[in-house]
């Protein structure tokens, strides 16, 4: 029996792969190309089982970067046969400088996933350890694709949509096949009628003004707080520190309720004023947790040191902590950007003038039936970019913002 | 208490002492006033409202409003025409105490007040009418005459605008209370399955973003070209503004024609017809003879939060599974562990804190999460949670007092669970 688990495991990777890398590849060409076509599955399974079963029988010396390659063109033959000159379900003729493309992909990724998998094994009995270790290969690489894919597909879909006309999609959702002929301009129309007829740019502006001052605004406030709540002795200090997140569980659907009402009655609400407060009463304990908890990290001689050298608390604040904090102070305005810019349930509770909606509201206000969906996507488009842009210039600090402190949903 | 026992310390120390403590204070004030008055007293003025019989309209308070016309329009001098106000109460169910109306009448017109509420004073005319009921009008006729200064000047009489004064009671402000909104809202059927969806929500999306973020932890840990790039698109979902993703997801899963997820699985031969994923309530299937109820939006929106919040725990558990140290695993494979047992026995139990502090953490925020149902379902197909009930109760159906009550059912389970959670979690974990 365990000489024969080898054996299975080998009949198991080569089937997944074949699938899995035939349900891919299939799929990126009809979004690619925009043809119709329907991959088979079940063949592309055999077709891996074959190269896998070939790959075993292979001696372990002779599994070269040349004998994989050869391989991958068996595999592609075979799948040719199998398939009857059709490997993703439609004649050859229809877009085959793409199938061709899509065949020789899928092969080579088959037959280098096989090999990733069973490099080391031969048609022998192998013991527990053995067998565990080609699952988690196996395991691992299927994560890896289906991780990308889940996480890229929507994101993917935006973007795609944007570019499109309502009436290709309809025609078919899966053509996201890109007309490069048709120029620029027509490309991004979305676009252009976003900016020109939806006022996306002062929506811009506004996102934009937003979040710069509640990134101001949670650093004034919190700076001083964490600094007192790091390095101050004072009656009340454990206390705070500690229950300082505690303010941050507080529901913000607990708070839309009256601050509604009390904002609609002193004229705040369908202000930009009104989300400047907010936005930084929501951000400011986080922040300053995050920051005392960096403060308390830094070394207290420096500051002792300009304390003796004449300087005040402000003074030291200014010129020896903040300097040393930067990296920490980074992290917080990018944390905060991030919320202030991303923030939906005050703004779309809060705006209903057109010129002063920021984007969050201003996408909802696209979600209906009289606005096409590229522009909704166009609009997504644009909401997301410029954060995703910092995110990745920035992302070691963010990563470090987000894991130091971050709590928050 | 401490410093009563403690050595009395010097002045010199304890005047230090006093005046650290009072920079601290000073420079926790902003901070503390800030969170006051923007969370802890909105936090009061919910079980305040919650209290009251208050609806969205009842937020523009009752008010005067005046209409001045000079009827009918003068054309020539020494015409007589009628200078006409017209003042109501803009509430439909709130009478206004305190009326007056002070106006400037313009250069030209000699007016005559017929109205003992109303006197001239040089050219201010000044009425005083005391309460106004609600819906209530009043109407006051001045006979006029017209001269030609007037005609001249070009300054009409309604371009002097009457002074307003008076106003409603604020039911805000008032001291009315009822319990009809919570009577409301426990007595109703629904409630109940809300609640119950909530917890699946809460508890299932907690979990999901757990195991996936675990999942893909495992997967980065260890180094291989393009880590660091796969590591970024990871947190994509976590990072994009929710609206951006909500509606890419609502796109995707269309059940009408232009969705894509529905026709990749009809190419691929999977489904028959397209599914609803966000429109369904449910589908039923039979295991054994007995037939069950799959929740297909619940799930989606389920789905969804593990998919937006894996990231989180992704970078938690992947930081604490790169601070664990690489000899705890060579020790094991000398004594021949499998890899399978290696993670059982050592990286679980190293993980077991993050993932409690993560799950605590994620269960609330989970549990107080508006946007990503209002989003996508709107609280439809059986996806209604509390949170979203406090919107529908409050600004759908208008009823401020019905959603501040929901509110405070929300605060009393959060604060419920949080209890639990402290009772019960580890007291060396931080």
């Amino acid at each position: 029996m365990r000489g024969g688990l080898i054996f299975v495991s080998t009949l198991t990777v080569g089937a997944l792969w074949g699938a899995v890398w035939m349900i891919v590849v299939g799929l990126l060409l009809m979004l690619i190309s925009g043809a119709v076509a329907a991959p088979p599955v079940g063949l592309a399974a055999l077709t891996g089982v074959i190269g896998a079963i070939a790959y075993l029988l292979t001696q372990r010396q002779q599994r070269t970067r040349k004998t994989l390659v050869i391989y991958g063109a068996g595999i592609a033959v075979v799948l040719l046969a199998l398939t009857r000159f059709a490997p993703f379900g439609l004649s050859f003729e229809t877009a085959p400088m793409y199938q061709a493309a899509a065949l020789c992909a899928f092969a080579l990724l088959v037959i280098v996933s096989v090999h990733r998998c069973l490099d080391g094994y031969a048609p022998e009995r192998i013991g527990r350890y053995a067998f565990e270790v080609l699952l988690l290969r196996l395991l691992k690489g299927i994560g890896f694709v289906v991780f990308s894919i889940v996480v890229v597909l929507p994101f993917y879909v935006m973007v795609m949509t944007s570019l499109k006309s309502q009436q290709s999609l309809m025609a078919n959702p899966l053509d996201f096949s890109i007309d490069i002929g048709q120029g620029a301009s027509s490309l991004f129309r979305s676009y252009r009628e976003l900016f020109t007829e939806f006022h996306f740019g002062s929506f811009l502006l506004n996102s934009a003004i937003v979040s710069v001052v509640t990134v101001i605004v949670t650093l004034a406030f919190a700076i001083p707080g964490a600094y007192a709540v790091a390095r101050l002795k004072f009656p009340g200090q454990a206390f705070l520190s500690r229950s300082i997140l505690l303010i941050y569980m507080v529901p913000a659907i607990v708070l839309v309720i009256p601050l509604y009402a009390v904002f609609s009655q002193m004229g705040l609400r369908n202000s930009l004023t009104g989300l400047m407060i907010v936005y930084p009463a929501t951000t400011i304990p986080v922040a300053l947790y995050m920051l005392q908890g960096y403060f308390r990290g830094l070394p207290a001689e420096l500051e002792d040191a300009g304390l003796m050298d004449g300087l005040t608390r402000i003074g030291v604040i200014w010129k020896v902590t903040l300097p040393l904090a930067l990296p920490a102070l980074a992290s917080v305005s990018l944390y905060v950007f991030m919320i202030a810019w991303n923030e939906f349930l005050f703004a779309f509770m809060f705006l209903d003038d057109l010129d002063i909606f920021t984007l969050s509201r201003g996408v909802v206000s696209l979600n209906s039936s009289e606005v096409p969906r590229q522009h909704l996507m166009a609009g997504a488009v644009v909401a997301t970019v410029p954060v995703l842009a910092l995110f990745l210039w920035f992302e070691r600090f963010l990563v470090g913002g987000l894991t130091a402190g971050s709590v928050k949903g | 208490m401490i410093e009563a026992e403690a050595p009395k310390p010097p002045k010199e120390a304890g005047a230090l002492a006093k005046r650290e403590t009072r920079l601290a204070y000073a420079m926790l004030l902003p901070t503390f006033l800030i969170v006051l008055g923007i969370v802890l007293g909105p936090l009061l003025a919910n079980f305040w409202i919650s209290f009251k019989p208050v609806e969205l309209a009842d937020l523009r308070a009752a008010a005067p409003v005046v209409n001045e016309q000079l009827r009918p329009r003068p054309s020539t001098a020494g015409e007589a025409v009628i200078l006409r106000y017209r003042l109501r109460n803009s509430s439909q169910k709130d009478p206004i105490t305190g009326v007056t109306l002070k106006d400037e009448l313009p250069v030209g017109i000699s007016v005559t007040v017929n109205d003992e509420r109303c006197s001239l004073v040089g050219r201010t005319l000044d009425c005083d009418f005391g309460r106004l009921d609600a819906k209530e009008r009043l109407e006051l006729k001045f006979p006029t005459i017209v001269s030609q200064a007037y005609l001249d000047s070009g300054i009409r009489a309604r371009d002097t605008k009457p002074i307003l004064t008076g106003g409603g009671r604020n039911v805000l402000t008032s001291f009315d209370f009822t319990l009809d909104n919570f009577r409301k809202i426990f007595a109703s059927d629904e409630f109940w399955t809300i609640l119950k969806v909530s917890l699946y929500y809460t508890i299932f999306g907690t979990i999901g973003a757990l195991v996936l973020g675990l999942f893909a932890a495992q997967l980065l840990n260890t180094a291989f070209a393009g880590r660091n790039i796969l590591r970024g698109l990871f947190l994509f979902p976590y990072v994009a503004p929710v609206i951006a993703v909500a509606f890419a997801w609502v796109l995707l899963l269309d059940a009408g024609p232009g969705g894509t997820l529905n026709a990749i699985f009809q190419r691929m031969g999977m489904t028959e017809g397209p599914i609803n994923f966000l429109g369904q309530k449910s589908i039923p299937f039979t295991i054994f003879g007995m037939s069950f109820e799959f929740p297909l939006a619940l799930t989606t929106v389920i789905a969804f939060e593990a998919w937006r919040y894996f990231p989180l725990s992704f970078l938690f558990i992947l930081a604490r599974m790169q601070s664990i140290s690489s000899e705890m695993y060579e020790a094991a494979e000398m004594d021949g562990a499998t890899p399978l047992q290696q993670f059982w026995s050592i990286s679980l139990p190293q993980l077991v804190g993050i993932l409690a502090v993560l799950f605590l953490l994620r269960f609330i925020w989970t549990f107080n999460k508006f946007d990503d149902i209002f989003l996508l379902t709107g609280g439809a197909a059986g996806t209604r949670t509390l949170t979203v009930d406090v919107y529908e109760q409050a600004f759908a159906v208008s009823n401020l007092g019905a959603g501040a009550a929901v509110a405070v059912v929300v605060f009393a389970v959060l604060l419920f669970f949080a209890l639990i959670f402290f009772k019960f979690s580890p007291q060396d974990d931080r």
